[in-house]
């Protein structure tokens, strides 16, 4: 059981340590604010989501896998209380989104 | 298989943190803050599980908690001049 264990807890937090670089590697080379809170997003769940995984099969049965699905919880419910703030904040302060400047002097080609 | 996780963690750091000090505007800044605030919860987790203590699992909920809150602040600055009467 415990073999089972290491290999899944293995492929998960390497996964989500490759989902949290790609997050990363986004958030450098997205044109515009707001497709860099896309690649913020992966970060938040994806990578996050699949290192705790990963811990919590190395944690087994015990208190500290308790802890980790309570990390969980609470980054699923705050990371889109704190985007959707972001965003709103971005909009309100008018900050444009890339696509509405090209659709304002370039017409559609379809 | 802890430091592959750990390294990876680090390096999003560090690509957080270059988005950070190039980040046009101020909620870039915000949003790269709000990233580094994920990834030192996550690094907390996996280091606290290599040295084998528990008890980062607790610093790593606070800390998680704090920076949304912190966020949050930040953000009904820059939106609305000031925090409120």
């Amino acid at each position: 059981m415990s073999a089972l264990a290491d290999a899944a807890s293995w492929i998960l937090l390497s996964a989500g340590g490759l989902f949290c670089i790609v997050g990363g590697v986004g958030l450098i080379r997205m044109p515009d604010f707001y497709t860099r809170m896309h690649a913020a997003g992966v970060i938040d769940t994806l990578g996050a989501g699949l290192i705790l995984a990963g811990l919590v099969f190395q944690a087994g049965f015990s208190l500290a896998a308790v802890k980790l699905l309570v990390i969980g919880l609470l980054i699923f419910f705050t990371s889109p209380t704190a985007t959707h703030a972001l965003a709103q904040a971005a909009l309100g302060r008018g900050l444009e989104p890339l696509a509405a400047k090209e659709e304002e002097n370039a017409p559609s080609k379809c | 298989m802890f430091g592959a996780a750990a390294v990876a963690v680090l390096a999003t750091l560090v690509l957080a943190l270059v988005r950070a000090v190039l980040g046009p505007t101020v909620f870039d800044r915000v949003l790269a803050g709000n990233t580094v605030g994920t990834l030192a919860v996550l690094l907390l987790a996996t280091i606290g599980f290599v040295v084998e203590r528990p008890e980062f699992l607790d610093l790593a909920i606070v800390y998680g908690v704090l920076n949304v809150v912190g966020t949050i602040a930040v953000l009904k600055f820059f939106r609305y001049g000031d925090l409120g009467e």
